[in-house]
């Protein structure tokens, strides 16, 4: 358990907790390999975990109706994936497929809510950790839509 | 500058279409010999008002290597009826020219520092003159990193030059799209998103970035959130222009002329006026 708390702390998105909450987001981890091609997470399934990426690349994906899946991000070392197991219904938005042979840690999402109501805060901490990433996310997206390199770009 | 040039800067001069090389789906690369004559010099960043004949002018930066012996290279997009009808012309063809104008990328101020070039799209052509500076004059410059950001797979421009310079061991580039079918093997995401990937020292490094506006800002906004401060971080504006040297006020942005101020800026000297709607 030590060595997973080293690098649950190690990880960029985990920057600055306090030991003490380190080692309580620590025991609800797991180390985790993917595969190319096998899947973190399915549109629609239980959000019952998200992910630290130590290494590898991650594709978001999601699949209209009659046509191809679109990927729409990826996501590599020092990024996480998966933000739905923060709000209800806890499903996941898209499919998440490893691109490569990709190491991460698993945080077991019921684990980090019941500590996170225990303890406000944790929940605070992982607040203030997730908040800029769906920000950053939500500013990616509205550049994608966009679509500035259209015909109206440059 | 020619004596013609000199005499009356509205008078074109006729230059030949000698390779036409097509890059996507709407976008040429025209290499431009002069019909008599020689090519001024010009510096990275400068563009030049293209005229196909009797449909109308159009300003285009140079794609090309100014140190380069020969004409200049322009790469086009055809959105229009005059990029349009320049895009399309074949080897062979003549059209006008006149320039070059405008104010140069800070390739000397940004000597001794890392230099991050950031671009989206189309917007890789005019940083291309710069990339080629750099790249020419390498023991100048520190760390050396390119992001490049566009639409889809077949938009990226200029594939085999930044697999080419890919393999350089002193130069970082990093591409992405803004989307993928599954097949695809590299990122997605915006351009910006690749500024915490790249390797530079943020207290002495020189950004420069040309794109779509809005991009431009999102990326300006990350760099400085990297730790660049507004005065290392360049960009290329876009306006339309007409008479291209400070007479009709067609590229008006605020106090400054586009064409004369510009096209290269310091953010520190627009960053407030960006957000304005009216200009």
């Amino acid at each position: 358990m030590e060595g997973l708390e080293r690098i649950v702390l190690a990880h960029p998105f985990f920057a600055g907790l306090e030991k003490e909450l380190g080692e309580v987001v620590s025991g609800c981890a797991r180390n985790h390999r993917f595969n190319p091609g096998q899947y973190l997470g399915h549109e629609g399934d239980p959000a019952d975990e998200f992910f630290l990426i130590r290494a590898g690349k991650v594709a978001l994906e999601i699949l209209p109706p009659g046509q191809p899946a679109v990927m729409f991000s990826t996501q590599g070392e020092g990024e996480i994936v998966g933000a739905s197991w923060l709000v209800p219904p806890y499903r996941w938005r898209f499919d998440a497929r490893a691109m490569e042979l990709t190491r991460a840690i698993g945080i077991n999402a019921q684990c980090l809510r019941d500590k996170c109501e225990a303890d406000h805060n944790l929940g605070y901490a992982m607040m203030k950790r997730f908040l800029p990433v769906v920000m950053q996310q939500l500013d990616e997206t509205r550049l994608q839509i966009l679509d500035v390199y259209g015909n109206r770009g440059r | 500058m020619t004596p013609a040039a000199i005499a009356d800067p509205f008078i074109p001069q006729p230059y030949r279409v000698a390779r036409r090389q097509r890059e996507t789906r709407d976008i040429a690369t025209l290499e431009l010999l002069p019909v008599g004559g020689e090519r001024p010099d010009y510096r990275p960043g400068q563009f030049n008002m293209l005229y196909a004949f009797g449909i109308g002018e159009v300003a285009i930066s140079v794609s090309g290597d100014p140190s380069a012996p020969g004409g200049y290279v322009h790469t086009v997009r055809d959105v229009g009826a005059v990029s349009g009808a320049i895009a399309k012309l074949g080897a062979g063809s003549v059209l006008g020219l006149r320039g070059p104008y405008g104010t140069p990328w800070p390739t000397e101020t940004a000597e001794g520092n890392d230099v991050v070039f950031v671009a989206g799209g189309l917007g890789l052509a005019p940083l291309r003159p710069a990339i080629y500076h750099v790249l020419s004059h390498r023991a100048r410059y520190g760390r050396v990193v390119l992001l490049y950001g566009t639409r889809s797979p077949p938009d990226i421009l200029y594939r085999r030059e930044l697999e080419r310079w890919r393999r350089r061991l002193d130069f970082e580039v990093l591409v992405t799209v803004d989307r993928a079918d599954p097949d695809w093997r590299g990122d997605v995401g915006v351009v910006p998103k690749l500024i915490a990937r790249a390797g530079f020292d943020p207290h002495h490094a020189v950004a420069m970035i040309c794109g779509p506006e809005v991009m431009m800002r999102f990326t300006a906004d990350a760099l400085r959130q990297a730790g660049l401060g507004m005065d290392q971080i360049h960009v290329s504006m876009e306006r339309n222009m007409k008479c291209a040297i400070g007479l009709c006020g067609h590229c008006q942005f605020g106090p400054s002329f586009i064409c004369k101020d510009g096209p290269v800026m310091r953010y520190d000297r627009i960053a407030d006026i960006l957000t304005v709607r009216e200009i």
